[in-house]
Parts: C-alpha cells; structure tokens; sequence
C-alpha cells in the first residue's frame, strides 16, 4: 500500500552559507506544502534575505540541498537554472525594481522573454486588467504612482505562472492600510495563479495575514 | 523582446551620452567617407582622363605640369614644340595616333583646345547635337560647358587669354558653336574644341590665305586622318601642303617662322614602344616626353600625403567615439546595475546580459557609421556644388562596396568598446546587487 504524500513545493535540507566576509549561516530544515502560504520572520541582519535568494536559485549554498518545485535547483546547470527561475519562481522586491527604458508591457514581455516563453500579449492583458493596470499598459515606470509600481512589480511575477512567489519585505516601508492591500493583493495573486506565497519579514502586521511561519535562527 | 530592441530602448533612456557617441562615430566615419570617395573619383578621373594616351610630348620642363597642362588642363604649359618636329614623330611606325594640342586661351575657365578630330577619336567623343567645326572659329563645346553655361549651338563665345577668366578677352575673334558633345565624364566634358587655325589666328597669325588655301578640311578633319592613318607619302604630302604657310608661335613667339603646337598626345601601335620611344623623344629630338601613368601615379602620391593625414585626424576621432561609448556605457552600468540583475531574477543568463551590453555598443556605433556616411556623401555633393563640380545629388548617391568597410569599422569600435562594461555586467552578482551590498 502507498502511502498518500504531496510533494513539497520547498524544501531546505541541511542548507548552509558562509558570507565572503567569513560569516556562516545554518538554515533550519523547510518543507513547504504547494498553497500553504509561508512566513519568513526574524530580526534585520538575521539572513531572510539571503535564505530567499538561495531558494530563488540566486545564491548558491555551501552546503545541502534545496528543492523547489521538485526541482534540485543546484543541480542544474546555470543556463538552466535561469530559465527555471524564470519560469517557475517569481520575485517581489520592497522597491518595485522595473526596468525604467522600458514600459510597464514591456517589462512583461521581457518577463515571458527570458523565461523562454513566446510573448503572450492577451496573458499580459489578462494579468494587467486583474491588477487594475491596462490603462497603464504603455507608460513608463517613472509616469506611475509608487502603488502602481508595486502593482506592475506583482504582475510581473505572477506573468509566467510561477509554482512559488517569493516576496522580500514587501511592506517594510509602507503604512498600514497600503500594508493590507499589498498583503491582500498579493494573497489574491497567489491564489489567482495557484502559487504558494513565500515573505520575508521583519514585520508584525504581516503575521495575522498568514498562519505558517518559519523562525530564522530556530530549528525548526 | 529581443536583445536589439532591449539595447535601443537602453541607448534612448541616456540620450545624452548616446547622442555623444554617436556624432564622434558619424564625424569620423563621415572624414573617411568623403575621403574614400574623394580619393576614388580622383583616382578616377585621373585613370578616366588619360585612358588611352600613352606618352604626351610637349616643351621640356616638368613632366607632371606637362601631364597637368595637356590631360587634366589644370596647369599652364611648359611651352610650345614646332609643328614639323611633331608631325615628323607622329609619323613614327610605333605611332598610332597622334593628337595635336594648340592650348593658350579660355572661356570661363574652360580651357580652348585647338586640335584636330583624332581627338574626338581619342576621348569617344559623339555629338549631342550640332555638328563638328568646319571652319575657323567654330567650336564645339563638352557637355559640362553647355550646362554650366547654359551654352546652345549657335551662341558666341569670347575667348580670354591664358587659363583665367580675368584674363585679356579677345573680343574681335568670337567662337561659334556649332555643336555639343555628349557627356563622357572626363576632362573632355568641361573643354571647348575648335580648330589649330582658330588658335594660331587667335593669336596673331594674320595669314588671310590660309583659309581660303585650305578649306575647311585642311584645317581640321583631313589632317587627323592623315596623322593616324597615313604616315607614309601622303603624311609628308601634307606636312608640304602646310608648311610654306606663314608660321607664328601661339604662344606670343610670332614671326619665327615656324608654326608650334603646345603639345601632343600619343598612343603606340604595340607595347614595344613603352620602352622605346620615351627614349627616342628625350634624347634626339627638343623635346620631352611624359608618361601620364607614371606622372599620375606621382601626382597621385603627392595627393595621398593630405589624405593621410586626414585619415589620422578621422582615426583620432574614431578613438575618441570609441573611448566615448565606452565611458557611456561603463557608467550606465552603475545606474542599470539593478536592471540587469532584475534581468537575471527574470531568468537571462549571464551570457544574455553580456549581449544586450554588446549589442548597445555596436548599436551606437552603428547608427553612428550610416549617419557617418549620409554626412559624407552629401558632404561630398556640397564640396562639388560650391566648387562647381559635375557630381549629381544621384552621383552621390552611389554607394561604394568599400563603404561597408567603414560600417564594419564602426561596430568593430562598438564592440571592442563594450567588453569591459559587458564583462562587467556578465559577472554581476544578482544577489549582492539586490541586498544592496
């Protein structure tokens, strides 16, 4: 008889890092069901930052194993990995971080570019008009509001489908009723998209958003 | 997107630095286009203008003024030659044909070629309309002359003495024309072609008898034919029918005795002559011969010096946009940092960050060589328009396969330029650059 398990859409095992400076790091263990939205907490300095990217496949680990998606991300080779990120993972940064030549489709299209998709224009509609942005399609990053920016940054993320949206702290600068409709949109994006939310935050307001948590510096 | 579209959107969002990089590829690329064209067309008119003409004997003096005097009309002669020891060489077996040049007046620069019609033998001359001269004064004009001066058979023209417009006019002679070469794109184009006698009588040979002892025929045509076809009995036939006439120098020598010609265009009969009859004529006879080839090809070499050293100044220039594009780029750097690690949390590879970088650098480039070459080629039209030249806007359209050099040249600058800023970008650390370490 088989025993009935889901694959995890995370898991960290016996992850390690050491700084150039000489610093080291041990991660706790992780394991992320597919939907269960994920908390990152600890203090500023505590290393969420780099946990995320060594889970977005932008920093390689010294030591152990880290899967994404059923995905061995350090096992691919870098070409690879990057059409993987691309694909599968998606990233929210505190500043929105579009690329200012071009405009907000633009910035879109390149997303499906380097993932290696073909250029879906009615997927980016779709995506724009759920995040109140079609009007907006055509201008330049610098033409938006600091909101819209933010918007455009989700979209984004969430244009290639990935399996896991990764978020580093995504309300740290912003008041509470803009830290509840981030959170709120980015849990709509999520679920939208079928995608398992991951942030980082130092921020308390966040956790009455999402249940599951994961404590840096406690193993878990 | 494409990394092209991704780099030009990327060159618009700093038009200051680009626009920079730019116009320094475009000036240099612009020099050495119109001196590529410029060398071409004079190399040439050069080869165009001598086609044919193996030797010019003329006065002894300098080869290359003789060449210039009697080729390119762009100098005053070195003298003049007697007739009979002209006609005695044209009569020469290693001969072929032999053309008479009696030069010493103008019309509005266009120098007044007295000769003979082997010349229009020798430079493909066909008429646009009219007729050849058949008497004394009457002149056929080239195709540039009649544009410029809005010249038509049947109009008159006053002749001015030496190889200036300013000079004395000689108003109690006027030339008739009487027909228009078709355009042949050498010197041709910018003479006026009449008669010896008109240039001996122009200048002072008074002898009313000549024309009516010698017809039309005499004086033109017959004569030609007889130089290139019968150098035999009927040559000293008429070297006998002309020589009692009363001789007067066309270059102000009157009452010598002797008629003279400024100088005279040779072509051999087999090239077995090359080596021998320069010799023949340096060395037994007054006069000097001057090989156009070798005088070109001298002249040539003094022009290139200028042109080198314009060719310094455009690599100097070349340099510079180089240095340009690369200090633009490599800065662009610091502010794109986070664009192109973005980039690679989007999922381009290090190898496509290089590219887009590249592909900047050879874009600015790029653009700026073809700007380069439209500034050249119309650069070009302007220098020949207010120099008077013949050359067409559609001339100067004309694009030469060497010009692809120059665009070659230009993203080869872009390229090398983008290296180190492209190598720059390929190893950028995303994750620092995003922890803003």
């Amino acid at each position: 008889m088989h025993e009935n398990t889901i694959t995890p859409v995370v898991r960290l095992n016996d992850v390690a890092y050491q700084y150039p400076q000489g610093e080291s790091l041990r991660f706790a263990d992780l394991e992320v069901p597919p939907g269960q939205h994920t908390l990152i907490l600890g203090d500023s300095g505590s290393g969420k930052t780099t946990l995320l990217h060594i889970l977005s496949g932008l920093l390689k680990p010294g030591d152990g194993t880290v899967q994404v998606d059923g995905q061995q991300l350090y096992g691919l080779p870098a070409r690879k990995l990057d059409a993987f990120r691309g694909q599968r993972i998606g990233l929210i940064f505190q500043e929105a971080h579009l690329v200012k030549s071009l405009t907000i489709k633009e910035n879109l299209q390149i997303a499906q570019g380097f993932a290696g998709a073909k250029i879906n224009n009615d997927r980016i509609n779709e995506v724009l008009s759920l995040l109140n942005l079609v009007d907006k399609a055509n201008n330049y990053p610098s033409k938006l509001s600091r909101g819209q920016l933010q918007r455009a940054a989700i979209a984004r993320a969430v244009i290639n489908r990935p399996a896991i949206l990764v978020a580093d702290e995504p309300t740290a600068s912003l008041d509470d009723r803009n830290t509840s409709s981030v959170l709120e949109l980015l849990l709509t994006q999520a679920e939208e998209h079928h995608a398992t939310l991951i942030v980082a935050t130092h921020d308390k307001r966040v956790k009455t958003r999402i249940a599951h948590a994961y404590q840096m510096g406690i193993k878990q | 997107m494409n990394i092209l579209q991704i780099a030009w959107k990327s060159m618009r969002q700093n038009p200051a630095t680009s626009v920079l990089g730019i116009l320094l590829t475009a000036f240099g690329t612009g020099i050495l286009c119109v001196l590529l064209l410029t060398s071409r067309q004079i190399e040439e008119q050069l080869d165009n203008n001598s086609r044919g003409i193996d030797l010019v004997v003329g006065a002894k003096g300098s080869p290359i003024q003789l060449i210039l005097s009697s080729i390119y009309h762009m100098d005053n002669p070195t003298g003049n030659i007697s007739l009979r020891e002209a006609q005695t060489l044209a009569a020469n077996p290693m001969v072929k044909l032999a053309v008479p040049l009696s030069l010493g007046d103008n019309y509005k620069g266009h120098r007044i070629v007295g000769t003979d019609s082997t010349f229009l033998q020798l430079y493909n001359l066909a008429l646009a309309e009219g007729r050849i001269w058949q008497r004394d004064f009457e002149a056929v004009i080239g195709a540039e002359v009649a544009r410029k001066h809005g010249l038509s058979v049947g109009d008159k023209i006053y002749g001015a003495h030496g190889l200036s417009s300013e000079g004395h006019t000689h108003s109690e002679h006027p030339y008739t024309i009487t027909g228009i070469f078709e355009p042949v794109h050498n010197v041709a184009d910018r003479l006026i072609l009449a008669n010896l006698a008109s240039v001996w009588r122009m200048h002072g040979d008074n002898d009313d008898d000549h024309d009516h002892e010698h017809g039309e025929d005499d004086h033109d045509l017959s004569g030609v034919e007889e130089h290139e076809h019968h150098h035999g009995e009927q040559h000293d036939h008429d070297h006998s029918h002309e020589e009692p006439q009363l001789v007067k120098s066309i270059m102000g020598d009157i009452g010598t005795g002797e008629r003279e010609i400024t100088s005279m265009l040779i072509q051999y009969r087999n090239p077995a002559a090359i080596g021998m009859f320069p010799r023949l004529v340096n060395q037994s006879t007054a006069m000097q011969a001057a090989s156009p080839a070798i005088e070109s090809a001298r002249l040539f070499a003094l022009l290139g010096i200028g042109i080198d050293s314009l060719q310094v100044l455009a690599y100097v220039i070349m340099l510079m946009a180089a240095l340009s594009v690369f200090i633009s780029l490599y800065n662009a750097l610091k502010s794109r940092k986070y664009d192109l690690a973005i980039m690679r949390t989007l999922g381009a590879s290090q190898g496509k960050l290089f590219g887009i970088v590249i592909a900047e650098g050879i874009l600015l480039t790029f653009v700026g060589a073809i700007l380069g070459i439209v500034i050249g080629h119309v650069a070009l039209y302007l220098i020949s328009a207010s120099t008077g030249g013949a050359t067409t806007l559609l001339e100067t359209l004309v694009l030469l396969p060497q010009e692809a050099w120059l665009v070659l040249i230009g993203v080869s600058i872009g390229f090398v330029s983008a290296i180190i800023p492209a190598i720059k970008a390929y190893k950028t650390s995303i994750s620092q650059t995003l922890s803003g370490n």
